[in-house]
Order: C-alpha cells, then sequence, then structure tokens
C-alpha cells in the first residue's frame, strides 16, 4: 500500500509538473489540479497510513486511530486549492479575452518567433 | 550634562516640519512664503543661541532615543563645538540664502516648492552634524543627496540642471553606500554605534585589521561629498542650479558634508600614515588642479565652483596631515570660505540676474553700474585671494604655515611648493574675477543694462562682506568660535591665538611670492587662456557618461538576460533546482532503517491504482485534447476520494469529492470561452527537457513519501485525540482540530477563500469593461449551444433534488462535529445543490429568484466565525476558545451545542459565498457572449402546451 501511495504521488508530481511547463495556460491549470492533488496526498500521507481507523472517537473500549492532524490541515488545502484553481482560472480568463492568446511567456517572444518566421518566408 | 539637549530634537526636527508649510504657502504670495520658511530657521537659531553658552563653556549637549535597539540604531542627538559651528552655519547662510532667493527667483519659478526642498536640504544637514549615532547620520546623509537632487535639478526644464542633478546624486549617492559599509565595520570593531563611542575608542580602532577598509570607505563617502579628485567633476555640473542653491550647497553645507565628517572621525581615524598619506595627498592634488582649471574657466559660476573644489582640496589637506595646528587652520578656514565663498557666489548671481549672462569674456567694467555689488565682489575676491585685512588671509597663513613644515617621504620641497603654487593660482582667479568682471572699461553690449539690485538681494552677500573684514580685521572676533569647534575635533583643550602679524614666516614668504606670482599670471592671462585650449584633456563628464552607460547596459542585460518573461521557463529552473536541493539535503544526512510493515493491498484497491495511473498518464498525453482532459481529471479526483475513503480519512473523501464537482464545473465554464485544444508549440526538445524535469521532481517526491511513509513518528495528535471529546467537546477530532484546536488557522483560511472569491468577482467586473466585452460580444459560440438547453427532466429533477440536498448539507453541517462532516463539506454541497439550479434553468431564470446576495453571505460568515473568536474574551479566555454545553429539545435526542458550532457556521456561510460567487462571476461572461436570458424555467413547459419563446436579451 505505501508503495502505491508513494507511486500515485510520484505519478501526480511528474505528470503536474510537465503540465506546468506548458505554454499555454489551460495545461498549466490542469498541472495545478495535478500538483494540487500530489501535495495533498503527500501532506495526508505524513501521518503514515492506516485502514479502518478514522479519527473519530467511539465508547468501545480502546480502538486506534489515525493521525487525525494532517486530515485537518488538507481539509482547509483542497477547499483553498480550489479558490487558488478559480482565480487562476479567471486570470487565464481574462488574458485570453483580452489579448486573444492564452500563451502564459511574454508576448514579444512570440513576437519574435512570428518575425523570424516571416522573415524565412520572405527569403524562402 | 543632558538638560538643554532636550532641545536638540526639536532643532532637528523643526526644518522638516517647516518644509510643510512654504508648499502650502505659495498661494499666499511669495514674501508670506519666504518668511514661513524663515520662520522654523529662525526659530531653530534661537534654541541654538540658548544653547550656546552651555557649549561654549566646553560642554557636550546629548538627547537620546531608543529606536531599533536591537540594532543599535537610537534617535540620539548630541552637541559639541563642531555640531554648534556647522548647525550656526547651516541655519545662519539658510537664513541669508531665503531672503537672497525670494528676490532672485523669477515669478515663473514654483517658490513653494523651492523653499520645501530647501528646508528638507537644511533639515537633512542639520541632522548630519547633530547625529549621535552614525547610523542616524547615514540616514540624514542619504537625505541630504536626495534633497540636493531636488534642488539641482529644481529647473526641470534645462537639461544640463537634469543631467547635473543625476550626476551628483550618482556619485555623492554611491560615496553614501561606500560609507554605509565603512561606518558599519566601525560600529563592529567598537560595538557600539554611538559616535561619543567610537570617537573615544580611537586607539581601538587604529589597531584594528579592519581599520584600512573601514577608512577607506568612509573617505569614499566623504570624498565623493565634498567633490574631492578624482570625484570633483560632479560639482561644477551641479551649477546648472538656481544660484541660491549653488550659494548654499557650495558653500555651507553639502560639500562641507564630507569636511565635517573627517573633522568629526578626526579623533577616531586620523593619526595613521594611511590617513596622512590618502587625505593629504588627494587634498591637495584636488586643491592646485581645482585652482588651476578655474583659472580658465569663462563661466562665472564654473570659476567659483573649481575653487570650492580647490578650498575644499586644502580643508581636506589640512585634515589630513593630522596635526592639532592643522585642525585649528581647517576649522577657521571653513569659516571663512564660508563668508566669501557664499558671498561670492550670490554676487555672481547678481551680475547673471541683471546682464543675463554669466560669461567672463562678455562681462568688465560693472563697477560703474553697480557699485555695490562691485564692493562686496571685490571684498569677497580679495579674501579668497588671501590678502591681508580679508579673513581668508589669515587661514591661509595658517595652511601654508602647516604646509611649509610637512614632508612627504621624507621629501621637504614638494608640499610648500605645491601648496605655494595652489594659492598663487587662487589669487590669480580670485583677480580675474575682480578684475575681468568689475574692473576695466565700461562697455554697451551687455546683453540687459545692469544696475544694482534691490536692497533686499544685496543685504545677504553684504552681511557676509562685513564678516569678511571684520574678522579679517580683528581676528580675535573668532577666536572662541574657532577655539570651540577646534577642541572639539581635536579633543583637546588647544591653546592658541589668532592673529594677523606672525612677522616674518616661511608662510609670509610664500603669501608674497603666491601674491605677486598671481597678478604676473593674470597679466599673461591671454595668451594662456590660448595654450589653455588648444591642449586636449580628458573631460569627466563624458567618461561619466560612458560609464553610466555602460552600468546601464549591463544591468539591462542581466534583467533581460534572466527575466525574460518566459515563465515556463522560470518555473523549470524552479523545480530543478528545488529537486538539486532536496536531493542535497537528503543525501547529506542519515538514515534509520525501515520500522513500518507494508500494508496489503486488497483487489479493489489495485484497481483504483491502475485507474488512477492510467487517467495520469492520459491527461499528459491527451492535454491538448482540452474536454477529454477535463473528463480524466475528474477519474483522478474520484479515485483519489476513493483512497481517502479506504484510508481512513472520511472527512477528506467527502471534501474531495465535493470540491472536485465544483472545479470541473468551473472548469467547463471556462473552458466554453477558451479554445477547446491547445496548439503544439513545443518542439521535441523542449518536451524532453520538461519530461526530464518532471520525472525527476516525481521521482524524488515519491523516494521522500517512501521513506517517511516506512518509518515511524512522534505526533502531536496524540494530544488532540486525547483533549477532543473533554476539551472541544465533539468525536470527530479532525473537525474539532478544524474548529476549535487549529481554530486561528481555520479563520484566516476562510478569510482567504473569501478574497478568493471577490478577487474573481473584481476580475469580472474589470473584464467586462474592457475590450474583452467587446470581444465577446462578436466571438461565435453558437457552435457550442445545445438545441435544448432546459430540458424538461433535468429541471424537475433538480427541484426535487433541491430540498433533498438543503437537507443533506444540514445534516451534514449539524453532526460535524461528532461525526464526518462539517462547515466545510456542508458548504460545497449546498453549493452544488444551487448550481444545479444554475445549470439546469439558465442563469437569469436562477439570478432572479436568489435573495441573498453571495458577497454578504461571505462578510457574514467571517463575522460570525470573528465574533465567535471574540466571544471568548467575555469569558476571560483567549480569542476562540471553544466552550459547550448539551441541549435537551423536545421530541430530537439530546445534542451538544457548543461555540465551535457557531464558529463552524462561519466557515460554512463563507464556503458557500465564495464558491457560488466564483461560479456566478464565470457564468455572468455568458451573458455578454451574446446568450439569451431565460425568464421561464424550462423550454417547454408541459403544463402550459405551448412552446415557449425566449426573449432576445443580454
Amino acid at each position: 500500500m505505501e508503495l502505491l501511495v508513494a507511486s500515485a504521488v510520484g505519478v501526480l508530481t511528474a505528470g503536474g509538473v510537465y503540465l506546468i511547463l506548458r505554454l499555454r495556460a489551460f495545461p498549466v491549470i490542469l498541472g495545478l489540479a495535478l500538483l494540487s492533488y500530489a501535495v495533498n496526498v503527500f501532506l495526508f500521507s505524513t501521518g503514515r497510513l492506516m485502514v479502518n481507523a478514522p479519527p473519530v472517537l467511539n465508547n468501545y473500549g480502546d480502538a486506534s486511530y489515525t493521525d487525525p492532524l494532517p486530515q485537518a490541515l488538507v481539509l482547509t488545502a483542497i477547499v483553498i486549492s480550489f479558490g487558488m484553481t478559480a482565480v487562476l482560472v479567471m486570470f487565464a480568463l481574462g488574458a485570453y479575452l483580452e489579448a486573444d492568446d492564452d500563451s502564459i511567456n511574454m508576448r514579444d517572444e512570440i513576437d519574435d518567433d512570428a518575425a523570424r518566421a516571416d522573415a524565412e518566408e520572405g527569403g524562402a | 550634562m543632558t538638560n538643554g539637549g532636550s532641545l536638540l530634537p526639536i532643532i532637528a526636527l523643526l526644518p522638516f516640519l517647516g518644509a510643510l508649510v512654504p508648499g502650502l504657502m505659495i498661494r499666499a504670495g511669495r514674501n508670506a512664503c519666504a518668511t514661513f520658511t524663515a520662520v522654523p530657521t529662525i526659530a531653530a537659531l534661537a534654541m541654538l543661541g540658548v544653547l550656546t553658552p552651555d557649549v561654549l563653556a566646553g560642554n557636550t549637549l546629548t538627547a537620546s532615543f531608543e529606536w531599533l535597539p536591537q540594532m543599535g540604531l537610537s534617535a540620539s542627538f548630541f552637541l559639541d563645538g563642531l555640531g554648534l559651528l556647522f548647525a550656526f552655519m547651516i541655519l545662519g547662510v539658510g537664513l541669508l540664502i531665503t531672503l537672497y532667493a525670494r528676490f532672485y527667483l523669477s515669478g515663473d519659478d514654483p517658490m513653494g516648492q523651492f523653499y520645501t526642498y530647501l528646508l528638507l536640504f537644511q533639515g537633512a544637514m542639520l541632522g548630519i552634524v547633530l547625529s549621535d549615532n552614525i547610523l542616524l547620520l547615514l540616514i540624514f546623509w542619504e537625505l541630504t543627496s536626495l534633497s540636493s537632487f531636488l534642488l539641482i535639478g529644481y529647473w526641470k526644464h534645462l537639461p544640463e540642471g537634469r543631467q547635473g542633478a543625476r550626476m551628483a546624486l550618482a556619485v555623492t549617492g554611491s560615496g553614501g553606500l561606500a560609507m554605509i559599509a565603512g561606518m558599519l565595520i566601525l560600529g563592529n570593531i567598537v560595538g557600539s554605534y554611538n559616535l561619543t563611542d567610537i570617537l573615544a575608542a580611537g586607539d581601538l580602532i587604529r589597531a584594528s585589521d579592519w581599520y584600512l577598509p573601514a577608512l577607506i570607505l568612509i573617505l569614499l563617502g566623504a570624498f565623493t561629498k565634498s567633490a574631492q579628485f578624482p570625484f570633483h567633476f560632479w560639482l561644477p555640473h551641479a551649477m546648472a542650479a538656481p544660484t541660491p542653491v549653488s550659494a548654499y550647497l557650495h558653500s555651507a553645507t553639502m560639500v562641507k558634508a564630507g569636511v565635517f565628517l573627517m573633522a568629526r572621525m578626526w579623533p577616531a581615524l586620523a593619526g595613521t600614515d594611511a590617513w596622512f598619506y590618502i587625505v593629504s595627498i588627494t587634498g591637495l592634488i584636488t586643491m592646485v588642479l581645482g585652482a588651476l582649471i578655474a583659472l580658465f574657466k569663462d563661466d562665472l559660476k564654473a570659476l567659483l565652483a573649481f575653487s570650492t573644489v580647490s578650498h575644499l582640496g586644502l580643508l581636506t589637506m589640512l585634515l589630513g596631515l593630522g596635526t592639532e595646528k592643522a585642525a585649528i587652520a581647517a576649522v577657521f578656514h571653513i569659516i571663512n570660505h564660508l563668508t566669501f565663498k557664499a558671498a561670492l557666489f550670490m554676487t555672481a548671481g547678481i551680475v547673471d540676474h541683471e546682464t543675463h549672462t554669466r560669461d567672463i569674456k562678455r562681462l568688465g567694467g560693472l563697477a560703474k553700474f553697480m557699485p555695490v555689488t562691485a564692493l562686496i565682489g571685490t571684498v569677497a575676491a580679495l579674501s579668497m585671494a588671501g590678502i591681508p585685512l580679508f579673513n581668508g588671509f589669515l587661514s591661509k597663513e595658517l595652511m601654508l604655515e602647516e604646509a611649509a613644515h610637512t614632508e612627504w617621504y621624507e621629501n621637504d620641497w614638494i608640499v610648500p611648493f605645491l601648496a605655494t603654487l595652489g594659492a598663487l593660482l587662487s589669487v590669480a582667479y580670485s583677480l580675474r574675477f575682480i578684475f575681468h568682471v568689475f574692473a576695466g572699461p565700461a562697455r554697451d553690449d551687455y546683453p540687459a543694462h545692469p544696475h544694482d539690485p534691490p536692497f533686499g538681494m544685496w543685504a545677504s552677500p553684504a552681511f557676509l562682506a562685513v564678516l569678511v573684514v571684520l574678522i579679517g580685521i580683528l581676528p580675535g572676533l573668532a577666536q572662541p568660535v574657532v577655539k570651540m569647534a577646534a577642541d572639539a575635533v581635536t579633543g583637546q583643550d588647544l591653546d592658541f591665538y589668532l592673529k594677523i602679524w606672525h612677522g616674518v614666516t616661511p608662510a609670509l614668504i610664500m603669501s608674497i611670492i603666491a601674491v605677486v606670482g598671481g597678478a604676473i599670471l593674470l597679466g599673461l592671462h591671454k595668451p594662456l587662456d590660448r595654450i589653455w585650449n588648444a591642449v586636449p584633456r580628458p573631460e569627466a563628464k563624458v567618461i561619466f557618461d560612458a560609464l553610466m552607460a555602460g552600468v546601464v547596459a549591463l544591468s539591462k542585460g542581466l534583467t533581460e538576460g534572466l527575466h525574460n518573461g518566459a515563465i515556463s521557463r522560470y518555473l523549470a529552473i524552479f523545480v530543478a533546482a528545488t529537486v538539486a536541493l532536496v536531493y542535497a539535503a537528503f543525501s547529506g544526512g542519515t538514515l534509520s532503517p525501515p520500522t513500518r510493515e507494508m500494508l496489503p493491498v486488497p483487489p479493489v484497491v489495485a484497481v483504483g491504482y491502475v485507474l488512477l495511473m492510467a487517467a495520469t498518464v492520459l491527461v499528459v498525453l491527451n492535454h491538448r485534447q482540452r474536454f477529454r482532459a477535463l473528463v480524466l481529471i475528474g477519474i483522478i479526483g474520484l479515485m483519489i476520494s476513493a483512497g481517502f475513503v479506504y484510508l481512513s480519512a472520511p472527512d477528506l473523501a467527502l471534501t474531495q469529492i465535493s470540491v472536485e464537482t465544483v472545479t470541473i464545473m468551473l472548469l467547463l465554464l471556462a473552458l466554453h470561452f477558451l479554445p477547446k485544444t491547445t496548439p503544439a508549440e513545443s518542439g521535441a526538445a523542449l518536451r524532453l527537457r520538461d519530461g526530464a524535469v518532471a520525472i525527476a521532481a516525481g521521482v524524488g517526491v515519491a523516494a521522500l513519501a517512501l521513506t517517511f511513509l516506512m518509518r515511524d513518528f512522534n505526533s502531536i495528535s496524540d494530544y488532540h485525540l486525547a483533549n477532543s471529546y473533554e476539551g472541544g467537546g465533539g468525536t470527530n477530532v479532525v473537525n474539532v482540530i478544524l474548529v476549535d484546536f487549529r481554530g486561528y488557522d481555520t479563520f484566516g483560511e476562510i478569510i482567504v477563500l473569501g478574497i478568493a472569491g471577490l478577487t474573481i468577482y473584481a476580475l469580472m467586473e474589470a473584464l467586462l469593461n474592457g475590450p474583452a466585452a467587446r470581444r465577446l460580444r462578436n466571438a461565435d459560440y453558437s457552435q457550442d449551444r445545445s438545441r435544448d438547453r432546459h430540458p424538461l427532466m433535468m429541471v424537475v429533477a433538480t427541484r426535487a433534488m433541491l430540498p433533498i440536498a438543503v437537507m443533506v448539507g444540514v445534516y451534514i453541517f449539524l453532526r460535524g462535529h461528532n461525526q464526518p462532516g462539517g462547515g466545510f463539506v456542508a458548504g460545497l454541497v449546498i453549493s452544488i445543490a444551487l448550481l444545479m439550479q444554475y445549470m439546469a434553468s439558465g442563469f437569469g431564470w436562477t439570478q432572479s429568484r436568489q435573495r441573498l446576495e453571495y458577497h454578504t453571505m461571505i462578510g457574514w460568515g467571517v463575522l460570525v466565525a470573528g465574533l465567535t473568536g471574540v466571544g471568548a474574551w467575555l469569558g476571560g479566555a483567549p480569542f476562540l476558545t471553544s466552550i459547550y454545553g448539551y441541549i435537551k429539545l423536545p421530541f430530537i435526542e439530546k445534542f451538544g451545542l457548543g461555540s465551535a458550532f457557531a464558529f463552524d457556521l462561519g466557515v460554512f456561510l463563507t464556503v458557500l459565498g465564495a464558491v457560488m460567487l466564483m461560479l456566478y462571476s464565470l457564468s455572468r461572461i455568458a451573458r455578454y457572449a451574446g446568450e439569451t436570458v431565460n425568464v421561464e424555467p424550462m423550454d417547454y413547459d408541459p403544463s402550459t402546451k405551448r412552446e415557449l419563446k425566449q426573449p432576445e436579451g443580454n
């Protein structure tokens, strides 16, 4: 089980990092979503893994409980990461609607590329 | 003695307070403005006058306030003889300049600004001379650089003014930076930043290994400020300022700050070979060079500027010699230079004002037209030349006397020779000022008809000229002042007597040579001038400009090279650097053996795992097909929720699944307005690089996770588990942590969420008022539109579901304290229920039925949570301490109710408000995109048996 959780966190991180390095806003948002999953599961797992031991107290003798603290932290993190995603979506949307382009890098680079492409076409 | 000291901070503060007034008073007229500038100066002078007897008696006054004691920074002031002399000079000349500027500046100049700048500068200078803490001194030091920048560039329309101001700021400012470093070293050596401590620890400082670096850095600050070679070039360029500024900055204040600092630091730093050679050689070179250039300048103010450079060199050299007599000469010359140079600058300003030119070649014979000005100018210039019966002669004699027996590397003629040469050149340019401007035949080609200015304008220089003569004839008058300041510089009780006639001394002979030689040189001026102009010389401004251009190009290249706007590149570097750092940290320590057994993996979990992995890989592969990627993201979210369920985290599972739902809705809404596919832009090399970075990060995180998952640890959670019921009144420990143990965190988090919601609302508001709105109206989204937009089935189903969903939400909320659930989850569940109404019946219909504003809900949520926390204060407990009790109501079971409940209600309201505001804002775009507004709940209403028509609108 531990191996599965660790590898899942790793794969989610790798996917997330790859996607945030893309050049358009939408894949970057997807990448951040993946990274949020990865981080949340990572933080959650710092409380170590336990099955059938939810941190809800019961009256039946000495039951064992999993660590509640990481859960509490991750719970708010999930909600906050939603808020962050929403703000980013709005940025991306605003940038796209204002500039007709959802590239995340500065425009002059694109312009340079376009100019170079134009020059090459002109030369050819 | 501290009794009078309490006045010191007030004196230092007065000009700053007063600086506010002239800018505001200018509407009341120029006279009122000038008067209000004079008031704080006169008040400060009066207070100084009260303190003078004490200081003359040899006492040092102090006043101190702790400011940042951790950093050794205190607002402490002290006043000794040197400080008092400078303070009088700064304020006294400031007053004269205020009067002079009133008449000098024309009606077109913004006079209020001028006086404000002037007072700011005056305050900064006063601060330097009164500071007891060197850190405080540094602050005032930089303030003089800044305020002099404003003053020099006062005529903003003149390019020379702007360039001169910039150059002065660059040179003196960078010198100031060097000085900061030097002062910090000094403070570290002594262990105190208090000037009084530092001055008392001279032996310790001189013995320190760090003495030389500190000395060089501090001298850099002093030399740049006092325009010593090779930093002398900024001063002549600062002459583009209005003449009152030049007269103030370059006679009494700005440039004297460097000299003041050297005098102030004299007991701590002087007395070593390093000090002797660095300071005296620099001073002597500057003195001769400045005098030489001054002789060949045709601009009156440039001549005076270079003569100032020369005299500053003289003062620097005297301080560099390090003997008591040299210190006396330096202090005396500071006073004398102030009197004649300020008078000369003002005279030059009058000439410029009346004839509209400062070019010496176009002047001459002015004595006939403006006799008063000519008289003042002649007296001051004769003093500058060092002619007997004027005060300049006295201090120059003292200087030559000292130079006569100074040896450099056992060479006994070079210093006297150069000092005599400097004096000779000084006589030549001083006489030139008299003969080429005032004497000679009257001309008839002046640009304007010259005449003496009104009394107000010549009153200030005349006053100074009277001082020149008075001190010159009766040097005993200056005796107590000079003794007071020189005692403070040297830290000793000096015994000397100022007098005119010392007998036939080497100094007198050198003086006679200088006067005769200077007169001869002036006679030869014409041919010499031709030679001077024919010889090529390095132009300081060109070198400076080239240097500045180089620095600018370098920093621009660096900035643009590193910060080129490619966010994806920054991110790649950031991730790679993080991986490398974590690897370094990880491999640097030791690792204990694993202590935990791995849990078994049941088949269902394995299936979920495979689904998760496959979905992740597919998202990456399919990220260009945006809609498909969203579906796959949904699968990942679901699998993670399932994982939380399995791994004993029911609260997380509930939260994750509801957040997942709203996230997907949000992304779907956004996708409607974004391109549906991502263009393939990155080449193979880029993908390979990103892939490598991503895999490195993934492997690193997985390894880290596996490492700690296999090891036990000590957690503070046992405390939470043990106290959850007794202390927090709940059995769901996660919820109790959220609303009680770590309630402060949660409080902060709901505020963040609320801010995020409001940010989105504000962004949308700005967006829809900008060009985006136009673009939206013109875009064609028709192909996205379903023909059956508000299907009957969905409308009916969501209506039926709404009360059920709300009930579930309330149930989850109520049981949250004891069972999985709580405010976060309940807020999300109810927002999903509301969202479904929007989806089914459209924005217009739903919005018209919505009674509560989402903004208000956020506000109420934060308020309720905050007030709950404050409520704990009523019971005398800290913020957010929770109380609870059990309540028995008829018909339902006994249940616990605590303040945590109210807090959770705040969480609930904020989450609901924020989530709804976010989605509401996004769906508002649709209306701008030409979407029709529906006023009926569904497209086809069977109860009315007719096709509803949707009215057009936006």
